[in-house]
Formats: C-alpha cells, structure tokens, sequence
C-alpha cells in the first residue's frame, strides 16, 4: 500500500473544515472518544447536525479566535491507500503556513464555493500550488447544494478555472462538484447529481497517479553522517549515510561527490541487515565507495553521467516566512537538503501580487510575500531546477539571529 | 503500485531514519527519550537502522517515575544489554527528595505530572541539544500541529505560534544556547503503523502489551492495574480481570483493557476494530480538552 499526501487550500468559509471531517467520518477514521468529544459539543450546524469541522480544530488559541492558524496534519486509510492531509489555513496572512504544507504534498484540492465562483484566493491558492510544484489538482466545486446542485453552474466555473489554469500551467486538473456538508460526491456517489459521471473524491484520491522517480538521469544522494565504527574488526568500514532525494543508484554506478567533483564507484548499498543492487528515491541507506575520498556531511553524491548546476550565484522564487523584512545587506544562512552556509540575497527582481497574478516592482520583501530575487552564497550549491526535481531544487533561509527559518526558496536557474 | 513505490512502512522507515540521521548531523549532544513503550522501541529499531555497524550517536534516557510497570523496567534492562548503547536514568523520586516536585496526594495522585520537571533537570544536567521523541501526529490534536523539529525554550516550552515552517525534508536546527529540539520521527506514524512496523521487523515488546492476567480495580470508570502507588482503600474491590496495555505509562495512570489478543496478529485485529482513541486510555489528557497543549506548554513532551 501506498501513501497519497496532499493538501487541502481554501477557507472556512469554502468549507475546508467540513470537506476534510467528511472525508474522515464517511471513511470511519473518527474513533469512538473523538466522536463523544464532537456530540458533547455545542457546536451544531443549522439542521442540527454535528459540525464535521470541529474535527479539523486544533489549538485553544485557534478555537478562541474561531481560526486556523497552523498546518494540522491528519491520517486516514482506505483499503486501497493510506492519506496524509495537510490541512493549511486559506488567508492570505497565512500563505506561508500553506507553502509549508504544500511543500511535502503529491497533490492540491482547491476549494472554490458555487455560489461564488473563482475569485481572487483561488487565484492565490493556485499560484502557490504553480509554484510548489505540486503535480496534480484536484478543484473541488463545493455547496453545490446551494445551487440547487445546477450543472450549468458547475461547468461555468470549470471554465473559468480552465483559464487560470492555462494561465499558471497546471497540467493535470480535475473538477468534482461536492457539497461537503451534505457528503455528495465526496466518498458516496451523489444522487443528486446523476449528470456527473466522473469519480467522486474519494475514488479519484483513491487513483490519483503518485509519480515514480527513479530515472539515473538525476541520481542525488545528500550525505547525511559518515558511519564509521572504528572498532577491531571493522577497521576500514566507512558508509555514507543518506536518504536518495532524486532518482536511482546501482552498485557500480559511476558516481561524483559534489561540490569537490571527485569520482568514485558505488562498490555496496545496504542498511542494517539488507544489501541493495539498486536504490531509489525516498530509500534511506548507506552507501560505500571504491576509493577512499574525503566526503562529509553536505556533500552530495551523484550519477556522474548527469550532474547538476553548481553555483554560487542563483536566480530563485522566495517565499518570505517573517515578521522581520528581508534585509538585502545582512548575511543569511541557507539550508539546502544537509547542506549549510553563509547568503545574502543579492537583487529583488520583482515580486508577484498573488492575488492578480501580476509582477511588481518594489524591493521590499514582507511576510507571506513571493517574488523572484538573486541570491550569492559563501559554497557553491549542487542544485536542480526546483519545478523539475524539487528534492534538490528546494532550500530554506535562516536568520542566524534569531535561528528561525525566514524563507523558503525554489532554486530556478545558475546566473552566469 | 510501480515496483519502484515505496510501500507505506519503507517510506514511514526512511522519513525516520532520515530524520535520526538529521539529529546526529545538527546536534552537538542529543538523547533518545526511551520510556518502555512501543512507539520508543521503536525508535530504538529505526536507530539501528540509521547507525549501526556504528555506535548510536546519542545516548538513551529514561525518566523512571518509580511506578512504572515491573515488566516496563525489565525489558529496558535487557534491551540496553544487547544493544550495548548507554543509558541514563532521570528519577523522578531524586526531584521530590530535592524538593524540586512534590508528590500529589489523594486518590488519583499520579507522578505523571512530576516527570516533567525530571526531565528538564536531566536535560540541563548533561546539557542536552535534542531530544528525540516517539509522540505521532495521530495521537492528538496539539501533536497534530507540532513540528517534527520542535523547538523549545530553555524552560521547556512549546509555543504554538512560534513555531518554525517545516518544508520539504529540510529540518532547521538551529538553536540559542539554552534551548533545546524535541524531534519526533514518527511524527507521521498512525498506531497501526507502529504495530505493522513491529509485526514485520519482529521487535519484541514488554509483556504487558499482550493479553494477561491481572488484578484490577475500576478507577473512574476505566480498568487500572492493582499496584501499592495507587493509593487503594476499601472502596477499591480487586478483581481478577483478562487485560492488556494499549500504551505504557505510570501504573497510576494507565487504563488496562480487557482483551484476549496474546499475540501480534491479534492485537493489530484489535486495534483496526476498535473505536477507542489510544489516548482515550490516558487518564491524563481527561483533564480538559486542551490537556496536552497545556502540558506541552509547560515542557512535557
């Protein structure tokens, strides 16, 4: 069995919180002692039913203020597959908490409410999802209920998103029509919309392609910990320990250590008690080398028949994650898989208003703020293209002040 | 499924290795929190998953109440003898005896509370920079919203709003003198997880996991081993009971439930038919709906 992540973008007022407790009650993931706690609450909706939203409430600071705020992160199993949801809050004052849960997700649904049509956080929820990189979307046409579940209505709208998805190249998009309160077409087909004839929600996350990846093309494996255990009888043992972010490794593959450009040969792949032939991505393991070359925590090996950029001056999109403005002449720390050094952003090309969609030029960078900017950092990095391999194309930003991690960024191109 | 997809348990195992490895890489001295229970038993397989043939890069420690479950002791014993790894004990008894805790009184006094301030004195004692945890996402609502590296104060505190942004696989541990990281590698573990984990890597468990006979009191409303700490009276009627443990806490604190799974298979069939939270046998989140944030707040983990 295999695990599907993804994320959900919307507001409560799109009804976000109901669409994911309806996913969880209608596929039995509430237990007993959660559903006491959500009957003992005074918390009804208008026909007297439970509010399924109060299953996605977290914190008391949240529940006071009647909001989320944080990403939750929530588990639940069919048969056919197990899910992780991120559920992000939809504000805009809360974009980065959604960077954050998308940036681990296969997939997005988007909410947009019938009533009103694609307006303009759908147009930033997309964007965030163009930009993450997330593969596929799903756009879920909610309180269809409220429109007398119209099919006219429904592909009104299915051709307005078609637009913003052209816009923003997202390839792979389905449409549902739902209505998440009444629990049509999110596990059980809805009788009350026999002219849609596609998968309910549930099915289609139940199916939804999870990309492979293990194509030689862009073998990467961050060093992590050398394993060396010194003792008698392993004297001469050193492994490299890792997690492969991208692609395949096979015993005997030719591989580069970057950024020090030497070569060796893959001579062993295991982890405790097993031996590989090949690995892949996702696959934690430890790997030995023919030759003996000084390698550390931040190296990153790779297929020498496809290496990546190596730079130190980088063109990225920046997502900024802090209260504090990005201050362009204050040195950074950049953290790039287990990678860390020394940055400075060194231009703000432009940055986009992520509601229109539009560029704009204005140097300074606030919180939840996107754009395109420079950055220069003191070692060069081994890096891809984030929207081809966003393993190894995705890095963070820390203010070595304050330690708090201050941007996200995705790495687009080597600047000559 | 594409032969080259992970099946669930490999990509829950390398997420956690990944996350071992991180600690190791980041940290200057950290720890494995062990308590006897499954979820840390099984951080002790994933380490050696992550390290071995080397040593593991960190030691393991234990806040021993002084009420846990002799079954709980014995198996720690044991396991530390064969893996040949160091272990450190935090008594919470050695806190009241400094009168740094002081015991609850009552019927219900439990030193659940106490381990907290146990735990803190044993971080700053051997000044420790992480400390790494078996708590899961699936557990509770608060967890659900904690990072896998979080970062806490030097008074142990987590603040929900402060909280780091935790993208890609990339884990910011960077951290003030003082200061200290709770991580959590079975973050996105369900219990279910924990078991089929168990099952499929044969790891064995303390006892009280399995089907038993026991005697038992009905403490309000919810099974309770019979054991000295728990303050019984007359009230308290022992009766003879078929019981296991669905997590391992204090003796004061940890609900039995009457079950006949002796063995894995039979407990992993028990808890996919069961309608009853894990935590819903903790006695100490009953207290209130925020009970674990407000604990987390105050250090716990």
């Amino acid at each position: 069995m295999e695990i599907l992540k993804f994320i959900t973008a919307g507001s409560v007022d799109d009804g976000k919180s109901t669409l994911i407790g309806r996913l969880l009650y209608d596929t039995d993931a509430i237990l007993a002692d959660q559903l006491e706690a959500l009957h003992r609450s005074n918390r009804k909706n208008d026909d007297g039913s439970i509010d399924l939203a109060i299953l996605t409430d977290g914190l008391k600071a949240e529940r006071e203020q009647g909001i989320t705020i944080d990403v939750a992160y929530k588990y639940f199993q069919t048969e056919k597959r197990k899910f992780i949801i991120a559920d992000a809050p939809g504000h805009i004052q809360y974009t980065r908490n959604m960077v954050t849960g998308a940036s681990n997700a296969n997939l997005a649904i988007i909410l947009i409410d019938a009533r009103k049509g694609v307006v303009e956080q759908t147009n930033r929820h997309s964007f965030l999802v163009s930009l993450l990189a997330l593969p596929q979307v799903v756009v879920c046409i909610n309180k269809m209920d409220m429109v007398d579940y119209d099919e006219a209505t429904f592909n009104q709208i299915v051709d307005q998103y078609k637009v913003l998805a052209a816009k923003l190249n997202l390839q792979n998009v389905t449409y549902i029509p739902v209505s998440a309160l009444k629990g049509d077409n999110i596990v059980n087909q809805s009788a009350n919309m026999t002219w849609y004839d596609g998968k309910n929600l549930l099915e289609h996350l139940e199916t939804a392609e999870i990309p492979v990846d293990d194509s030689a093309a862009h073998a990467r494996f961050p060093v992590q910990w050398v394993v060396r255990p010194q003792t008698e009888e392993l004297h001469d043992y050193r492994g490299y320990a890792g997690r492969i972010s991208s692609g395949a490794f096979k015993v005997n593959d030719q591989v580069t250590v970057l950024p020090s450009g030497f070569s060796s040969t893959i001579t062993k792949i295991e982890l405790l008690d097993k031996e590989f032939n090949e690995a892949f991505a996702g696959q934690s393991v430890t790997i030995h080398l023919q030759d003996e070359i000084d390698i550390s925590r931040g190296d990153v090996l790779v297929n020498s028949l496809a290496k990546p950029e190596v730079s130190q001056l980088i063109e990225a999109d920046l997502c900024w994650m802090d209260t504090r403005v990005l201050d362009t002449s204050l040195t950074y720390l950049i953290q790039h898989n287990s990678k860390v050094t020394r940055c400075r952003i060194q231009e703000v090309l432009y940055k986009f208003n992520i509601n229109t969609l539009d560029k704009v030029y204005e140097e300074e960078f606030k919180l939840n703020d996107i754009g395109r900017i420079i950055i220069k950092t003191a070692d060069p990095l081994a890096f891809d293209v984030y929207q081809n391999n966003k393993a190894n194309g995705g890095a963070i930003i820390i203010d070595s002040r304050t330690n708090v991690t201050v941007g996200a960024l995705m790495l687009r191109a080597a600047v000559e | 499924m594409s032969k080259h997809n992970l099946d669930y348990l490999d990509e829950l195992e390398a997420e956690a290795i990944h996350i071992l490895r991180e600690v190791a890489g980041q940290f200057e001295k950290p720890a494995l929190l062990f308590s006897g229970g499954k979820d840390s038993i099984t951080l002790v397989r994933l380490a050696e998953k992550a390290f071995r043939p080397g040593k593991f890069p960190f030691p393991l420690v234990h806040i021993d109440t002084g009420h846990n479950f002799p079954e709980t002791i014995q198996y720690r014993d044991e396991m530390v003898a064969r893996l040949g790894e160091k272990l450190i004990i935090g008594h919470v008894q050695d806190s009241i005896d400094q009168g740094k805790a002081i015991e609850q009184k009552g019927k219900n006094a439990s030193r659940n509370a106490l381990q907290t301030v146990t735990l803190l004195d044993t971080i700053a004692q051997h000044q420790f920079d992480a400390c790494i945890g078996g708590a899961r996402r699936d557990e509770e609502k608060a967890r659900a919203k904690e990072r896998i590296f979080s970062v806490r104060d030097e008074f142990g505190q987590w603040d929900p709003k402060r909280q780091r942004p935790e993208l890609w696989n990339i884990y910011n541990g960077k951290i003030h003198k003082g200061e200290n990281v709770r991580v959590f590698p079975i973050s996105n573990w369900t219990e279910l997880d924990v078991w089929n984990y168990i099952r499929r890597e044969n790891i064995a468990l303390p006892s009280i996991y399995f089907a038993h006979e026991r005697d038992c009191i009905t403490r309000n409303g919810q099974l309770m081993a019979a054991a000295e700490f728990l303050n019984m009276d007359e009230e308290d009627v022992i009766t003879r009971r078929n019981v296991r443990f669905r997590t391992v806490g204090d003796m004061t604190c940890t609900a039995a439930v009457e079950s006949d799974a002796y063995l894995i298979d039979d407990i992993i069939d028990e808890i996919s038919a069961s309608k009853i939270s894990e935590r819903g046998a903790r006695m100490d989140d009953k207290v209130s709906e925020a009970a674990m944030e407000d604990r987390k707040k105050g250090g716990y983990f």
